[in-house]
Parts: C-alpha cells; sequence; structure tokens
C-alpha cells in the first residue's frame, strides 16, 4: 500500500530541503538559518506561535521569497520554479477559509479547477476525496452549518483534491474536542499509508505529533532545535510499567513486595516511582515471560504490563518527563 | 445467466484511494475557470435563486425600454429609431450603476470576507492572475448588460426595415459606447469592492461613487453654463463616468446629442475630448493598477 511521492516520478527524493533558509522581517527575523531535510512521510514541524511555522510554508509554497539561504520542494527550486511546486502540493491553512454559502462539493470542485482538472475529473476527484475524508450525505449541505469538525474535513479535501505528493497541514487539530483531535490525527496518518501522500503537518501540541508523525522537526524563534525521527525522540527506553492486584483471600499480603522480590532475584532491574506500579527494564523477551510465570505463581491479578516510552516533551524539559500530553504546550 | 434466484444487492465497495493519472490543464485553464464562474456568478447562474432576481431583474429593466421602443418604431412604422443607441445607455445609466453596485462585491469581496485567498495562491493561480480573471469577468458582465439592449434596437430596424447602412454604422457607434461603459463601470465597481471584505459597505460605496459624481458633474455644468462660462462647462462632463462616455461617443463619431444639436457641446474642444478619451483610457489603468497592488500583500 505504502508509495512514496518520490517513488511515483522515479527515485526517492527528499521532500523538502531547506539550506540556510532564512527570513527576515524589518523588525523580526522569522526564520534563522534554518536547515531541514525531509524525507518522504508523515512528518511533525513543532513550534509555538510566531516560531516561523507559517512563514516556512510561505516560503516552501513559494509565495514568499526567502532573505537568504535555499529552499526545494518536490526537488524544485522555490525561488524560481514555485508554479511547478503549487501545482503539486495542496496546502490547508490553519484560519477559517471557507464559504458559508455554497456546499462543500460545490467550493471542493471549483478548487480542484483551479488546480487545473478538466470538470468531469474535478467532479469525480470531489466525490472521492470528500468520502475519503469522511463527509457523507451532508457534503450537499451549505458549508456554513457544519460543524468544527467537518469544516476541517473539508478544507483537508480541498487540499488533497487534485492528488498532490504533498501536503502541508497548517494546525489541522486547531479548534477541535479531543475525539475530532484524535480523528483528524488517524486521517492524516492514513494520508500518508493509504494515499501515498506525504504530509507535513504543523501543531504547537507535541503529544499530537508523537503519536501521528514518524519525524519531527521542532523550531522555536525561527531556529532549528531538533530534527529527528520519532523513534529517536521517544526512543523505547525498554522499560515495562508493571501493576498488580492484591490477594482477595489474603489481604495482608503484599504482591508488591512479592513480586519485586521475585523479579530481583531473577535478575532484573526493578523501581517503583511511588505508586503500585513496579517499573522494571526489559533484558529480552524472557522478561515477559518472567513477569507473567511470577505474577501467575503468586497468584495476584495483572492490572497492567505497558512500554514505557519518553515523551517528545523532554526535548524541551531534560529533568522533567512529561506529566501529561495533552499539557505539553511548547 | 445460471442464477437468476438472487437478485442484485446494492454494496458499496470501498476502492481505496486512487491516484489521479488525467491530465491537468494547468494555468491557463484555472485562470479560464475563474473566469467563467465569476462571469456566470454575476448573473446569479450557478448560484441560489435568490442571487438570480437582482442581475436578471436589471437585466429585463435594461432591455425592456429597448423593446418598447423598437415595438413602437416598427408599429407607427418610423423610418428612424427615436433614440441614438449611445444615447439610450445614458438614459439607463442608473441600471447599469446598480447592477455594477451590486454585482462587482459578489465577484470580489466574499473571497476577501471568507479568506479563500490563500487557498487560490496556494495553486498555480497568481494574484495577478486573479486581478485578471475578476477585471476581465465583471467587464464581460457588464457588457452583456450593455450591449444587449443596443443589439435589440438594431435588430429592431431590421424588423421595420429602416435604413441598413445608418443603423449598422450607427449600432457600431452604440457597441463602442457599450464597450466604454462597461470599462469604467467595471473597473471603478471592482476596484472600490476589492478594498472592503463587507459586501454591504462595497455595494453602498459603489452606488455613492456613481451617483455623487452624477451629481456634482451636473451641479457644476449647471452653474458654469449659467454663468456664462459655456465653453468650459463640458469639462464637467469628465466628473461622471456615465456623462464621460456619453459625451466622448458623441463627439468621436458626430452624433446628435440629447440636449442640442450641436455635438461640440458635449465636449469643451477637439483636446478636451482628446483629454476625456485619455480618462476613459486611464481610469480603468489604474483601477487594475490599484487592484494588482492589492492583492499582491495577500
Amino acid at each position: 500500500m505504502r508509495c512514496d511521492p518520490g517513488h511515483r516520478y522515479g527515485r526517492p527524493v527528499s521532500v523538502i530541503i531547506t539550506d540556510n533558509l532564512t527570513k527576515r522581517f524589518p523588525r523580526v527575523t522569522a526564520l534563522d538559518r534554518l536547515t531541514v531535510d525531509v524525507q518522504p512521510g508523515v512528518v511533525g514541524l513543532v513550534g509555538a506561535n510566531g516560531a516561523g511555522k507559517s512563514t516556512l510554508i510561505k516560503i516552501l509554497l513559494g509565495l514568499a521569497p526567502a532573505t537568504e539561504g535555499s529552499a526545494r520542494v518536490l526537488g524544485l527550486d522555490v525561488a524560481t520554479e514555485g508554479g511547478a511546486i503549487r501545482e503539486r502540493v495542496g496546502y490547508m491553512p490553519e484560519h477559517d477559509c471557507l464559504p458559508p454559502d455554497v456546499s462543500a462539493t460545490e467550493f471542493v470542485v471549483h478548487m480542484a479547477r483551479m488546480s487545473g482538472l478538466p470538470a468531469s475529473a474535478a467532479r469525480e476527484r470531489t466525490a472521492d476525496t470528500l468520502r475519503h475524508v469522511g463527509l457523507y450525505e451532508e457534503r450537499y449541505r451549505p458549508i456554513g452549518g457544519y460543524s468544527t469538525g467537518m469544516k476541517q474535513r473539508v478544507k483537508l479535501a480541498q487540499a488533497l483534491v487534485h492528488d498532490p505528493q504533498l501536503v502541508l497541514l497548517d494546525e489541522p487539530t486547531n479548534g477541535l474536542d479531543p475525539v475530532g483531535r484524535d480523528e483528524m490525527l488517524a486521517l492524516i496518518r492514513r494520508i500518508h499509508s493509504d494515499f501515498g501522500i506525504s504530509v507535513l503537518v504543523t501543531s504547537h501540541l507535541l503529544g499530537e505529533l508523537e503519536r501521528t508523525c514518524e519525524h519531527v522537526v521542532v523550531i522555536d524563534g525561527g531556529k532549528l532545535l531538533r530534527s529527528s525521527s520519532t523513534a529517536d525522540f521517544t526512543k523505547a527506553t525498554a522499560m515495562l510499567a508493571v501493576e498488580v492486584t492484591d490477594r482477595r483471600s489474603d489481604p495482608e499480603f503484599d504482591a508488591d513486595a512479592a513480586l519485586y522480590e521475585r523479579l530481583t532475584t531473577a535478575g532484573l532491574t526493578v523501581t517503583t516511582d511511588g505508586t503500585r506500579v513496579l517499573v522494571v527494564e526489559i533484558k529480552g523477551d524472557e522478561t515477559y515471560d518472567l513477569i507473567r510465570d511470577a505474577v501467575a505463581d503468586l497468584g495476584v491479578g495483572l492490572v497492567r504490563m505497558e512500554q514505557r516510552r519518553h515523551h517528545i516533551s523532554e526535548v524541551f524539559s531534560d529533568d522533567q518527563p512529561a506529566a501529561e500530553e495533552e499539557s505539553a504546550h511548547v | 445467466m445460471s442464477e437468476p434466484t438472487a437478485p442484485p444487492v446494492d454494496v458499496i465497495h470501498d476502492i481505496g484511494y486512487r491516484h489521479y493519472e488525467g491530465e491537468r490543464l494547468g494555468h491557463g485553464y484555472a485562470v479560464r475557470s475563474l473566469f467563467t464562474q465569476t462571469l456566470r456568478g454575476s448573473f446569479g447562474l450557478g448560484r441560489s435563486i435568490k442571487s438570480k432576481i437582482l442581475p436578471m431583474g436589471m437585466l429585463a429593466l435594461i432591455c425592456l425600454p429597448a423593446g418598447i421602443i423598437v415595438a413602437v418604431a416598427v408599429y407607427t412604422k418610423m423610418s428612424k429609431l427615436p433614440v441614438e443607441y449611445s444615447h439610450y445607455l445614458d438614459s439607463m445609466q442608473f441600471v447599469i450603476a446598480l447592477f455594477v453596485a451590486s454585482q462587482a462585491p459578489v465577484a470580489v469581496s466574499r473571497d476577501l470576507r471568507f479568506m479563500t485567498l490563500p487557498l487560490y495562491f496556494s495553486r498555480p493561480l497568481t494574484s495577478r492572475d486573479y486581478v485578471r480573471a475578476k477585471f476581465g469577468a465583471m467587464f464581460c458582465s457588464v457588457l452583456i448588460l450593455t450591449a444587449l439592449p443596443v443589439l435589440i434596437m438594431w435588430i429592431g430596424t431590421l424588423l421595420a426595415q429602416m435604413s441598413f447602412g445608418y443603423n449598422l454604422r450607427h449600432v457600431a457607434y452604440g457597441l463602442v459606447a457599450a464597450a466604454l461603459y462597461a470599462l469604467l463601470y467595471s473597473a471603478i465597481g471592482v476596484a472600490i469592492a476589492s478594498l472592503t471584505p463587507r459586501r454591504g459597505f462595497g455595494v453602498a460605496a459603489i452606488i455613492a461613487v456613481m451617483l455623487i459624481s452624477l451629481a456634482v458633474s451636473g451641479i457644476i455644468y449647471a452653474v458654469l453654463d449659467n454663468s456664462g462660462h459655456i465653453g468650459v462647462a463640458p469639462w464637467a462632463n469628465m466628473i461622471s463616468p456615465a456623462r464621460l462616455v456619453d459625451s466622448t461617443v458623441t463627439w468621436l463619431f458626430g452624433l446628435a446629442s440629447i440636449t442640442s444639436s450641436d455635438a461640440g457641446d458635449m465636449v469643451p474642444s477637439t483636446f478636451g475630448g482628446w483629454v476625456f478619451l485619455a480618462e476613459i483610457a486611464l481610469v480603468p489603468a489604474a483601477a487594475y493598477g490599484l487592484m494588482v497592488r492589492r492583492y499582491r500583500k495577500i
């Protein structure tokens, strides 16, 4: 199913390359010698408001000139081949951009034609795309009556309707409730895994991007803070969190202490974090078996056994482990 | 044909995502599509029934008197239309003004108000293309409005078997006037409308500019005329778009003016006539330049 954009036209290429990209406005430097190399996939761009995300997107679309440095999108130079880039790229802005008095179908058909699709193809692609983003019967109703989630889907559909090789999504989860947020993130993952379209998605919420992206670029004040794969960011620390119940028949029995002893004798490193959760270092696959057997022998119930990972937010605060994903505002 | 028992069941198959392999018609096609959509939209086509009423009503309103004139001329077997083609448009200028005031904001302020422009400009279309398409579409829709009654009157002269050569020449003058009205009105209308995202403001501002310029022009003309400055009074005609076109066309083609039989009455002098012509060329050019500047920053 997976097909990287580069493959459609031969060799796999970096989707976005910037080299010392700098954008200075009279009073502020929006981007400061930014050098990144983005491979096909779902890539997150994290930064606070005003970190330079939107400026970067504008430059990548060839709509604003860089002060210094260069950038290439899908192998095309943003300074000289903006038109060709905009034919191959889809863009979903952060702000509202939908007229309330037309239906999603009419609007997306019009946008498809603005991308150069012939009328019949525009209608066909619109029907397909709206279905893929999850808009069905309501697509014939005026957009004015849509919920925020539905509007976000229409915005996404207009970015996908011309079948681009790359989509730039600016804060697509803005204003959505937790359920809408999860649905949108799942949709974004599908854009790459099922549609084979590379994605650059911006957010100021790290937790979201951790769940969604393969690679995260963090910028702050226009400077590159970090660019690496989410696997690196949240490198599995090879820890297992284990929690067990007490014996119902024998309330005096300290299940935690017993398990702790069993596991340490078996040669595992176990720590507690003050709660009933034991954190066990994974030595290999046999660690799982050891824990299972120990729990079974003690005759207690296993409440949880899950991998512990670091969160991206620890990039910003090294000593403070991420407490709450959603509170990870940069 | 071997299994006639099971009735066909309608199933929706999820065929997954399909890439688009068809043709991409590019930049020129996008501009043409935007042009067509705007042109159709200015007559309410492709929009709700409600939004068809006003533009279609204006079109009917400007054609109806032309139809009546033709009917009377045919019935009474006139040898000549009672009114010159271009003067007919002058007397209908309020309809043209209303049409532009109601439709120019429809063409441009919606995209500003709902912030749709970034979606256009993230496509191959540039801001210059956008201005070109909107400007061209508005010009063409006003041209339809102004040229249609002129053509109706001309067809009437054919039906009434009036002098063919005379009417052919004069319908050509009428069409030139129609084009100049369309150029000036659409340029002024679209440029004003593009300054505000609020449609209501756009409508009001266009109406105000058209009506006030006409009133001011009339007052200045009257004051100069009454105070004995008959020679310079026609300069007042350059203030109002409608007066400007009517006097220029009257002078250019030596037509009989409405007010007097002396064609020279409408423009101050031959030099004045050229100044008027230059103004007709410069005002739309300035409006276009203003629009290009306006949209470059978005």
